[in-house]
């Protein structure tokens, strides 16, 4: 029996999942037979994590402070040993920015972008170079905030004059934005466990619509299909890049890897999470059960691996 | 964006440190305690054991004699056995569906509607057809042509969903004239009408109109009341007038959802009624809500920018104010929440995809000092945002918070009409 604290919640705008993920996971390690304390994160973090005096913490918080290396960073002072990626690791993925220029330096597929600080536009007359940029990309173009974790802020562009208001919307969310080029294709997801890739999982939107924060938490709002159809090679060619990431961006424990496969059976990197969720609709879970690791062992080999 | 992040961001809003312009609550820390204790003790001492046990479905005669008061003192006159006694108004919707929708059936709603019925709508797989409104309430003439085109296409809406007196969200009332017709057209075609009506007693000003209820004779209006917002919404407490052959199914339905309307609620609403002072005490929350409606409008004048419109309402609990069409008010809202201020997105109050520049402001639960502090601060991120679209597109800021005040005979602020359907092609789709 170990003493976990289930570190989750908080005040990103993932809150409610996070405390989705977090409660299934205190349920699991109760039936595993750990004795669970459950932390919302708060101001009183570190008073509840001196407390408790956990032998372990899972975090399963989801967005900003939980999964850019924040909560990591208190836990490393505190000297808990944590589930997943160190704080380097999260401040590298959650900043997709940084990621992707990571990528592109060490020839990981992923569509072409250009970033923006707000203060590139407010001091630098950065808007003067939206039409080059708009030409490059070409339309439609994805304009998304550099950190925000799940799908929100996130929106297509199709035509030049839908991007100053995408722009505005995503700078509600990060100081810094992307615009991106839009693959057209199929949505993979290569969950990874200990390095590992687990079988891809690939999200079907039911009618015509994007994968967005609704039907990536809904039951039933996407159909997921896992393991993917796909031939071998692709299989091979998707895990082989999620691993790659997975090994650039320096994620421990668990992770998981998005990418899009275009027409032409190519695939892209899109971003790269370091926590990913543990709701019942969530990917990582389901690519679990596919290669046979039920929710309680997945969560056990996590703190083995903390 | 859709229902589940919106609940996901909404719950964020709860939190202590955020002025929540986003609730819908009355307040009730002015109720006053002994009042409480004096209905409470009495129960216990007169009437314990019925209190204790369950109730007949249709409620109890006390309650209804009560309900008949509340809607005299808006003029319509009521049979009791016309009543049935609700959980709450929310109740009274959903029984209504339940009693008239089957997967598929049309019901027509304003654009805006209350946002709290959607879901009851979506669980029983309603094709809900929103007609806009203007300052005097729902288009009525929009929903002629639209009965007629449904018509065309074969389908017939099963009742019109409406909250003619200071709506919820668009803080409009439905006028006289459009009241009249309204009633002609549902008599002309048949067609029942659900009349939302928690509000129409906390008027801050003017001349009530008539209820449709009065105005049609309750043969195809359907009346749907409530306590909560002239005594508690604690006590869950609302009631439903219908027609009778609605009305059996509606009794049927509710011994099915929960047998009967909690007993002690309706003794305590009786007791509270006995003390004749239930007028009074409407007077007196009408008094703080005028207040606090009017520190609303005037912080709007003073912190929204000169592109942004809202509605005046003369009662009520919101305010729906409406931004240029390039502010997405879930994105704004996800940026507001960063400065602990919260309302509800526009979209919030549709089924499709209309209403993501507009948002509903609610001025009851919260003191004057925290309505202007929080209209400050949204107004600062609007401003915010306007200026960055500004940049962004070559065009002047008007509202840059580092330009100069505007002229002051300029007036800062248009109080304007609901805005019709927006205009697509200028915002990025995927959402």
């Amino acid at each position: 029996m170990t003493r976990v604290a289930v570190v989750k919640g908080g005040r990103s705008l993932e809150r409610q999942v996070s405390l989705r993920s977090g409660g299934r996971v205190e349920a699991a390690l109760g039936r595993l037979g750990h004795d669970v304390v459950s932390v919302d994160v708060g101001l009183d973090l570190i008073q509840r994590l001196r407390e408790a005096q956990p032998e372990v913490a899972f975090v399963a918080l989801h967005g900003r402070d939980g999964e850019d290396g924040t909560v990591q960073e208190l836990l490393e002072i505190l000297d808990v040993p944590y589930t997943g990626s160190g704080v380097l690791a999260c401040a590298r993925a959650m900043d997709k920015v940084l990621a992707k220029h990571l990528m592109v330096d060490s020839g990981i597929p992923t569509p072409e972008f250009f970033a923006f600080s707000e203060t590139a536009f407010r001091d630098l007359g950065a808007a003067d170079a939206l039409p080059a940029i708009e030409e490059r990309l070409s339309f439609p173009i994805v304009v998304k905030p550099s950190s925000q974790g799940s799908a929100l802020g996130i929106k297509f562009a199709a035509t030049a004059a839908d991007v100053p208001a995408a722009l505005v919307a995503a700078f509600s969310y990060d100081s810094k934005v992307l615009l991106e080029r839009h693959v057209a294709g199929r949505e993979l997801a290569v969950s990874l466990l200990d390095g590992r890739p687990l079988p891809v999982v690939e999200a079907v939107p039911q009618e015509d619509r994007f994968y967005d924060f609704e039907s990536r938490y809904d039951i039933g709002a996407t159909d997921f299909v896992c393991p993917a159809e796909l031939p071998e090679t692709v299989t091979e060619r998707v895990q082989e890049l999620a691993v790659a990431t997975y090994e650039l961006l320096g994620l421990a424990g668990f992770g998981r890897v998005d990418l899009m496969l275009d027409a032409d059976s190519e695939p892209y990197v899109l971003e790269a999470n370091p926590i990913p969720g543990l709701t019942e609709t969530s990917l990582l879970p389901q690519a679990a059960e596919a290669a046979g690791i039920g929710f309680d062992s997945l969560v056990e080999r996590l703190l083995e691996l903390s | 964006m859709t229902s589940s992040a919106m609940r996901d961001l909404m719950a964020i809003t709860a939190r202590p440190e955020v002025i929540s312009l986003a609730g819908g609550l009355p307040d009730t820390s002015s109720f006053p305690p002994a009042t409480f204790a004096a209905v409470t003790n009495r129960i216990a001492a007169e009437s314990c054991a019925k209190a204790l046990q369950y109730g007949p479905t249709e409620g109890l005669d006390e309650t209804k004699a009560c309900i008949a008061e509340v809607m005299g003192a808006e003029g319509m006159t009521v049979d009791p056995a016309d009543l049935v006694v609700t959980t709450g108004g929310q109740q009274v919707i959903d029984l209504v569906c339940k009693t008239l929708i089957d997967p598929g059936d049309v019901i027509i709603a304003e654009g805006p509607t209350y946002p709290g019925a959607i879901p009851t709508f979506s669980a029983y797989q309603a094709d809900v057809v929103q007609i806009d409104m203007d300052s005097d309430g729902m288009r009525v003439d929009v929903l002629e042509e639209t009965l007629d085109r449904l018509e065309r296409e074969g389908r017939r809406p099963k009742f019109v969903y409406t909250v003619p007196s200071f709506h919820n969200p668009g803080g409009v009332t439905l006028s006289t004239a459009r009241r009249r017709r309204l009633v002609e057209i549902a008599r002309e075609r048949e067609l029942l009408v659900l009349e939302d009506n928690p509000y129409g007693l906390l008027r801050y000003e003017g001349e009530a109109p008539p209820p449709l209820y009065q105005l049609d004779g309750g043969v195809y209006v359907m009346y749907l009341g409530t306590f909560s917002k002239i005594l508690s919404p604690g006590i869950r407490l609302g009631w439903v007038a219908a027609p009778p052959p609605v009305l059996e199914k509606i009794k049927v339905g509710k011994q099915a959802v929960d047998l009967c309307t909690s007993t002690l609620s309706q003794l305590m609403v009786q007791a509270y009624f006995e003390q004749g002072r239930w007028e009074q005490y409407v007077d007196s929350l009408t008094e703080i809500y005028r207040r606090r409606r009017d520190a609303m409008l005037a912080a709007l004048e003073d912190h929204f920018p000169p592109q942004a419109e809202w509605t005046r309402p003369g009662g009520g609990l919101f305010i729906w104010a409406t931004l240029p069409d390039f502010i997405d008010t879930t994105d704004l809202l996800a940026r507001a929440l960063r400065d602990n201020v919260a309302f509800v997105p526009g979209n919030a109050a549709y089924l499709d995809d209309r209403g993501h520049s507009s948002m509903r402001l609610n001025f009851s639960n919260s003191d004057e000092d925290e309505i202007r502090e929080g209209i400050r601060r949204v107004g600062k991120v609007i401003e915010e945002q306007v200026a960055l679209f500004g940049t962004l597109t070559g065009k002047t800021a008007a509202a840059s918070p580092s330009q100069p005040e505007v002229d002051a005979d300029t007036p800062r602020a248009r109080v304007l009409p609901l805005p019709r359907r927006r205009e697509d092609g200028r915002r990025a789709g995927g959402q």
